[in-house]
């Protein structure tokens, strides 16, 4: 399948990472022969077949609602890289849709 | 040109459990910003989600009394997108199979009753929250991050404003008595979003939706959909497109104001969350659940107007809450007088919460204690005077009436060989009123009624004392 | 000192007699990785300060003072652990791993984090942020990936057992490259908290050991239920050792003719020699096929790159991490603390598993990869119906070059045919020495149904009793 340079942009978006301008056609080149070795996949006929999406031998698995305190807030925020006041730290926050 | 309007509301509810929904953090507010949470809640790496057993039962609660089906299979699914409230930049929502899916709710407007679908209702995790500071930074607190939600999508049947009110009140009502939800919009556990399109009337595609988030009231809802009911029909009118948009209520102007332009779907890349396993709803355990749900506010109306004779006023203000009603049936079983009971917490208990701005959870009036009283005034042990002293002690400090009265000796006075003389005294001692009486002078008898009370401090019994008041002056 | 003459039996027979002192023992570790690791580069993390737990029991606790190497992708609390990424270079954690808590509880004794491909992604160890690891065998060899540091700590001497992480191969291929016994759980038999994942459904920490008994006994310590993770089977543990030993005669045993295919020459000789043991001892061969076998490698790809894309959505620069500087707004951090915090293979799969979800290619990629995956599973089945254990080769060649295959990626994907499936049927999979080809180690792999790693050891300690290779030293290291 064609793969073009806009859904790989597109893909970088979705994923946060930055596509350099002068490598653009060499990642959509890669991802493009990538994607199409996975896409050998279509070859299968599985029509009629249910997905696995995992492999478990139990299911309904619930825990109790009893509420438990975690230690510390200071351990919690100890890897943070800005913090303020018992709050995380972030940059002004913009439009939540970004995945349009 | 007519137009017919479809709209629909994404409804969330906050469901009432003591721990999150995928981690043990305590569900509270109003804790210091990160206090609440645990390494789950901060997407620690290495970290795994495990399912609240109590979100999926007040679910399947309210499922039931939505008439909903239940899926026997349920399984959750991720949710993709980056803000900084979502640590793990995914919800974990159920997108494939959700909890339930075709349910209905029955309102009546204008006296017409109609059936409003549930398309499907799920349980997911709420995130945490952003405070925006003015210096160009904002800050996150996730406490709020993994408190179970219920999110209850309508079928698009509501065909305007006042139906689209008398779903959100009937809904409300209907998850409030199932106790799963606090319901509360101003404190955020009821949410609502709705959308709306308009179309010719006699086409049959759909128009374009414009969506309305988070709006603050059902009258907000309300005069937001009539609002765009009619800008959207002028925008058509005068040959333009409605936009597939999100818009926002003003309060002040009683307007809708656009926020973005949608462009499509966002994309979310839901699938299946491989880390955790399918979830077998079984019948037995639906049955179960059934046996505990608590009687709808419909069950309870039908019992106080028709079985106890309640009016209609005085049933509806019970049914209020869920915990006024519930305070009432209790107080009923606990042998109060249907009527009575229901005159006492409709004013005299209403009253007190309101003056104090407390609620029936946070008094220490029982349901029996009010049975106890009630009782004592009906049996003649106390005047309905002393009674509103007794209420006024036992709801202040949860003393038992009973005994309070007996230490107190406040039992009426209806003792007739006690009462005689007391009377012949205040009647020879005030010959004004006798006169008056005999001049058909009616206040006559109050004045000497007031006179025995003041004698005996409010004890004597005045259905006695106003028999040998008027025997005593037909003598004179 | 070096383990390659030792195991925890012998080791704890000294401790338990005080011939070695366990304090000694972890000094002498830390030493000798010090020492040696210039040349092998299998650690990000040596815990200089290594100390035994207090109060040892040596009769109750196998493990009790026994170094213990472990992947850098589990988290140890208050110990470094990075996922050999700079993204978490500095990342220190909070709470232990649950098979760091069992090992705790045991008293093992730990000396530090093992290098791995980023984030597990990778077959070469080449992808990390901390270097290169060299193979010992051969220092211009790829110790295999992605826990090829576990493996070389292994195969050097460096300790008697190491936890890996397994999500397609990755800890039975540097097993194979390496010279060493190394085994993928059943998916479901060991605990994933504290696991930094990479695909959930697909993740399984097990172990790495010159003997297999070796690696049974730090096995039934991590194995068995745990609250913690959902997706953990409750059935109880069997005492792995119990198999260790045990005769393999009437043993089914099929061989794929689809993997032997994969092999020429002298890998396929030194295999064929080990099935020839087999059946020589009294197993029944059987050859079966595994139809599918060419869609493994896009199947496994597509399911681990999708669950991969948002397992590592997280890695965000706002709570923990790395985070770029001079960004100007929130989407800024994003971008750049992941652009400068993933190495290329990561970004590689976080975009394909990116594309695979994404509006218009989950049909045809992730949910057609599920429907293969349920194909794959039922194939499994039906030989297991008729089989104990499946034999073959681990991987299609012996370690390969430093730099050989860095630069294009499907080669390097495709060195995962023979041990993903096993993945992606979540059965319990082992790969255990088989012999030489061309001076560096080749192993043989053993699968079994869900559940029976008994079986897996049973055959493995008998290819390991009859073919002696661990005898043999690496040669690789010079003096």
């Amino acid at each position: 399948m064609k793969i073009t340079e806009e859904t790989i942009k597109h893909v970088a978006v979705l994923s946060r990472l930055e596509i350099n301008k002068n490598d653009i056609s060499q990642v959509t080149e890669q991802m493009s022969s990538i994607i199409n070795m996975a896409d050998q996949l279509s070859e299968v006929n599985t029509e009629g077949v249910e997905e696995t999406v995992q492999v478990v031998d139990r299911d309904t698995v619930f825990r109790e609602d009893k509420p438990e305190h975690w230690q510390s807030r200071e351990e919690l925020m100890k890897n943070v890289p800005e913090q303020a006041n018992g709050f995380i730290k972030v940059p002004v926050i913009i439009n939540k849709d970004e995945d349009e | 040109m007519n137009f017919k309007s479809t709209i629909g509301f994404e409804v969330h509810f906050e469901l009432k459990t003591n721990s999150k929904i995928f981690s043990p953090s305590p569900v509270s507010y109003g804790a210091k910003p990160n206090t609440e949470t645990n390494v789950i809640d901060w997407a620690m790496p290495g970290v795994l989600p495990y399912v609240n057993k109590d979100v999926y039962r007040l679910g399947i609660m309210v499922a039931l009394a939505t008439h909903s089906h239940i899926l026997p299979n349920t399984h959750f699914d991720r949710k993709n997108y980056y803000y900084p409230d979502s640590p793990k930049a995914y919800q974990i929502t159920q997108f494939y199979q959700p909890l339930a899916r075709d349910g209905y709710v029955e309102i009546e407007v204008h006296g017409k009753k109609k059936r409003i679908g549930i398309h499907e209702m799920h349980i997911e995790e709420d995130a945490g929250k952003n405070t925006h500071g003015t210096n160009g930074f904002s800050y996150v607190d996730l406490n709020r991050q993994g408190v179970p939600l219920l999110e209850v999508v309508s079928e698009p049947e509501i065909a305007d404003p006042d139906e689209g009110y008398a779903y959100l009140e009937k809904l409300r009502k209907i998850v409030q008595f199932t106790g799963a939800s606090d319901v509360k919009m101003e404190e955020g556990s009821m949410r609502v979003d709705t959308n709306i399109s308009i179309r010719p009337a006699g086409q049959k595609e759909l128009g374009t939706k414009v969506e309305m988030k988070n709006l603050n009231s059902f009258e907000h809802v309300r005069k937001s959909l009539a609002y765009e009911e009619k800008r959207q029909a002028q925008v058509l009118l005068a040959g333009g497109r409605v936009q597939l948009s999100t818009r926002r209520f003003d309060e002040a102007t009683g307007k809708t104001v656009l926020e973005r332009v949608k462009e499509g779907d966002a994309d979310y890349r839901y699938f299946p969350e491989p880390d955790l396993a399918p979830d077998h709803i079984s019948q037995e355990w639906i049955d179960e659940i059934a046996a505990t749900l608590p009687r709808s506010a419909e069950e309870r109306y039908s019992q106080y107007v028709n079985e106890f004779g309640l009016k209609d006023y005085d049933a509806q203000v019970l049914l209020q809450t869920k915990e006024s009603s519930d305070f009432y049936d209790k107080t009923v079983a606990a042998g109060a007088d249907p009527q009575l009971a229901a005159n006492w917490m409709n004013t005299q208990v209403n009253g007190y919460l309101n003056d104090n701005r407390v609620s029936l959870a946070d008094i220490k009036l029982t349901p029996e204690n009010l049975a106890a009283m009630i009782e004592l005034i009906k049996n003649g042990t106390i005047s309905s005077k002393i009674a509103k002293k007794v209420f006024a002690e036992t709801i202040a400090n949860g003393t038992d009436p009973k005994k309070y009265v007996e230490d107190q000796g406040m039992v009426q006075l209806s003792d007739t060989s006690v009462l005689e003389p007391m009377v012949k005294a205040v009647v020879d001692s005030n010959p004004q009123s006798v006169e008056d009486f005999k001049n058909g002078k009616d206040r006559a008898i109050g004045y000497l009624v007031g006179q025995i009370m003041k004698k005996t401090r409010g004890k004597a019994n005045p259905k006695v004392i106003n028999q040998l008041l008027n025997q005593e002056l037909q003598k004179r | 000192m070096n383990y390659l003459n030792e195991d925890i039996d012998s080791l704890n027979e000294k401790l338990a007699q005080g011939t070695l002192s366990a304090d000694q023992l972890a000094q002498d570790t830390v030493a000798n990785i010090k020492q040696t690791d210039d040349k092998l580069n299998a650690w990000i993390t040596v815990q200089e300060d290594a100390k035994p737990a207090a109060d040892l029991d040596f009769s109750k606790n196998k493990l009790a003072g026994i170094p213990i190497a472990i992947k850098d992708n589990i988290l140890t609390k208050d110990v470094k652990t990075t996922a050999a990424s700079h993204i978490l270079d500095n990342y220190i954690p909070v709470y232990d791993a649950t098979v760091i808590e069992r090992l705790k509880a045991a008293q093992a004794t730990f000396v530090g984090k093992t290098n791995m491909d980023e984030f597990a992604m990778g077959s070469s160890t080449e992808h990390s942020y901390f270097g290169i690891t060299h193979n010992p065998w051969n220092l211009d060899k790829v110790p295999g990936g992605s826990s090829g540091g576990s493996a070389v700590a292994v195969a050097s001497g460096q300790v008697v057992a190491a936890l890996g992480s397994d999500t397609g191969g990755s800890i039975r291929q540097p097993a194979a490259f390496n010279g060493v016994f190394g085994i993928k759980p059943t998916y479901g038999r060991v605990s994933r908290w504290g696991l930094i994942a990479f695909a959930s459904s697909l993740d399984e920490i097990g172990v790495m050991s010159k003997r297999a008994k070796t690696s049974a006994q730090v096995l039934n310590v991590i194995a068995g239920a745990d609250e913690h993770d959902s997706t953990l089977s409750t059935r109880a543990v069997p005492d792995f050792t119990k198999y260790i030993g045990k005769d393999i005669k009437g043993m089914r045993v099929a061989v794929v003719k689809e993997y032997m295919d994969a092999v020429d020459g002298e890998m396929r000789e030194v295999i064929q020699e080990q099935i020839t043991v087999l059946e020589n001892a009294g197993a029944v061969v059987n050859e079966v096929s595994l139809p599918l076998t060419k869609y493994v490698v896009p199947d496994y790809y597509i399911i681990a790159s999708s669950e991969a894309s948002s397992n590592l959505q997280r890695f965000d620069g706002i709570r923990y991490g790395y985070r770029a500087e001079d960004t100007k707004d929130l989407l800024d951090v994003y971008v750049k603390s992941r652009s400068e915090g993933f190495g290329e293979e990561v970004k590689r799969r976080i975009m394909l598993g990116s594309f695979a979800l994404s509006a218009g290619s989950y049909d045809r990629f992730f949910r057609q990869a599920a429907k293969v995956r349920t194909m794959i599973c039922q194939d499994f089945d039906r030989i297991f119906e008729e089989n104990d254990v499946i034999v073959g080769p681990t991987t299609t060649t012996p370690a390969f070059t430093i730099g050989s295959e860095i630069s294009d990626p499907i080669k390097m994907y495709n060195n995962d045919i023979l041990t993903i499936s096993a993945n992606l049927a979540g059965i319990p999979s082992a790969s255990v020495p088989a012999g030489m080809v061309d001076g560096m180690p080749v192993g043989l792999q053993v699968m079994a149904k869900r559940f029976d790693e008994g079986s897996i050891f049973q055959v493995a300690d008998f290819i390991e009793q009859t073919n002696k290779f661990y005898e043999k030293t690496p040669t690789g290291m010079g003096d």
